[in-house]
């Protein structure tokens, strides 16, 4: 028994000191939290500056855009991801934004829907369900079916800002993730939804909206009137760490910016 | 020096063998606790964390307001749509999940083949391994565009395709509890039953079921604790909005009203998902006291 406790000790001090020497090691983090719909965007990023520096480890925690804002506010990370503008009473309570790319919203229908252009205000009406078949706009005979996701979420809040029907919209559903969105109306003929540009829309259509394709260089140049910016939330009067100032650099300058076209979003610098 | 002090007194440095008995009880005391710890700490945390928005709320206002617009310029936290659709879709899955789970148990128990009875019992133990993602997989890629079709209404997503996939869910719980308590019953008793000259289902239903009484309606109160706290697979097929309930239209559960809106809730909105976690909590525990009564009067058969 005394040996197995022996063993059981040297064990436990041998752990500690493998853990302590793995923490001493000098290796800088940068923490970043926040918005899922910037995930593909911050790890192409994050990866890319690793390869690039190997004693710095750039983290990320998916959590949501509100939820990365407080934890920038509350120091538990370095940099907090935001898929919206901050807002006023965000930005009072110690918070700077740095716009780091812009994404497109695109609007998506059924394949099979004929409907292939319509205007801010045709999508107002499909979604607040002022228009409730899509033969009232001159497409097949079929009930509209809005889909969308949850209360909270960077895209929705985005879309719904954008076109005007914050509160208004009467969802068929509400789901977690963009994936969810474009899986279920790729399965309904009557479906609409919205999802990030940068997300994968082989299996749905994406209208034209205002005869305007959503592409990186209409989202850029402002033609296309669906999009919401990407923002690095960060603590206006606390200086970054010297590991997460030179990551922050880096992501807006213009060796990053095919990193972030390649992740589907538009680069601001 | 004050080790050795302290071992003297406990006398433990006369008889080495009573510290390692002492010592040894002190661990398994703390593993113990470990357990008992934890449901001090949820309890706590969650009535902590959840009674602040239902008083700033209202109590009747939150569990009987009909309307929930949690991000709302004006926001409105009523979370009755949700009680009403964790009771209707547990109520309708153990509506259609308990009768045919109850007549499966029979059959395995009592009329199946050996052979057949084996086979059977390996399905619903696959059947109970399968993670609720691939339940609301499946429902989400066949179900719900089935219901669309089937009934021709515009959306699939509804408190229909929920209670289908919740009764495929608590199938196998309530097969194998009830199994178990037919199982049970004394051979005597149904052989005394047939040699009073019953036929073989008679006996089975007026006999060997009311002696499994208890334990059948164990297996429904466990079918009704798995259908409550369910959240990934009917997240996945009953479309998340906040109505109140009926059968085609798109629902949130209790459950999915939490998990949904978790990762990007903040301040009111995210006290008052602790609020519905506390009413969940509560609801559970319900349902567990009534387990432990019908345990203890299982005891007593």
């Amino acid at each position: 028994m005394k040996k197995a406790f022996a063993v059981l000790l040297v064990a436990l001090i041998a752990m500690a000191s493998v853990m302590a020497s793995g923490a001493g090691e000098g290796t800088a983090t940068v923490s970043t939290d926040g918005s899922t719909s910037m995930e593909k965007v911050i790890l192409s990023l994050a990866e890319q500056y690793m390869a690039d520096n190997p004693d710095v480890n750039v983290t990320y925690n998916p959590t949501g855009s509100g939820t990365g804002i407080t934890a920038a506010l509350e120091g538990r990370c370095d940099i907090g991801l935001s898929s919206r503008a901050l807002k006023d009473s965000e930005k009072e309570s110690g918070l700077t934004e740095t716009v780091l790319a812009y994404d497109g919203i695109a609007i998506i229908v059924n394949a099979g829907n004929t409907v292939a252009d319509l205007s801010i205000d045709q999508i107002a009406g499909l979604f607040s369900g002022a228009i409730s078949n899509w033969s009232e706009i001159g497409g097949p005979d079929a009930p509209v079916v809005p889909i969308g996701r949850e209360a909270g979420s960077g895209t929705r809040s985005g879309f719904e800002e954008i076109v005007g029907v914050e509160d208004a919209c009467k969802y068929s559903q509400e789901l977690t993730s963009t994936g969810a969105v474009i899986t279920a109306v790729s399965q309904n003929p009557g479906a609409i939804g919205y999802a990030s540009l940068a997300s994968n829309l082989d299996s749905v259509k994406a209208v034209t909206v205002n005869g305007v394709t959503a592409t990186e260089d209409t989202v850029k140049s402002g033609e296309y009137a669906i999009q919401r910016p990407f923002v690095f939330a960060t603590l206006t009067d606390t200086p970054l760490s010297d590991a997460a100032q030179k990551f922050f650099d880096y992501c807006l300058s213009a060796e990053a910016a095919p990193i972030i076209t390649a992740a589907g979003a538009v680069a601001t610098h | 020096m004050g080790i050795s002090g302290f071992l003297a007194t406990k006398g433990y440095a006369s008889n080495p063998r009573r510290l390692m008995e002492d010592l040894i009880h002190l661990v398994f005391l703390i593993l113990g606790l470990v357990a008992v710890g934890s449901v001090l700490v949820i309890t706590i945390y969650l009535i902590i964390s959840g009674l602040p928005a239902i008083v700033e709320i209202g109590p009747i206002e939150f569990l009987f307001g009909t309307r929930w617009a949690s991000t709302a310029k004006e926001p409105e936290f009523g979370i009755l749509p949700f009680i009403l659709t964790s009771i209707y879709g547990t109520g309708g899955a153990i509506l259609i999940g308990v009768p045919i789970g109850f007549f499966c148990a029979v059959y395995l128990a009592r009329i199946a083949p050996k052979k057949l009875r084996e086979v059977m019992e390996l399905c619903i133990g696959v059947l109970a391994g399968i993670p609720s993602v691939v339940y609301g997989l499946v429902g989400m890629t066949i179900l719900v565009p089935g219901i669309r079709m089937l009934f021709n209404v515009p959306d699939g997503a509804s408190l229909m395709a929920a209670i289908i996939v919740l009764t495929v869910m608590i199938l196998p719980s309530v097969i194998n509890v009830s199994l178990s308590a037919l199982d049970a019953v004394p051979r005597e008793y149904e052989e005394a039953s047939l040699a009073l000259g019953a036929t073989d289902i008679e006996t089975y239903f007026r006999v060997t079921v009311p002696a499994a009484k208890s334990g059948i309606f164990t297996a429904i109160v466990l079918g009704i604790g798995r259908a409550i706290g369910e959240a990934m697979a009917i997240m996945m097929v009953a479309g998340n909005v906040a109505n109140m309930p009926s059968l085609f239209t798109s629902v949130r559960f209790l459950t999915t009203a939490i998990a949904s809106e978790m990762s990007y809730s903040s301040g009111l909105q995210r006290e008052a998902l602790f609020s519905i976690a506390l009413v969940l909590f509560l609801f559970i525990m319900i349902i567990n006291a009534i387990l432990n009564m019908l345990k203890k009067g299982n005891q007593k058969i």
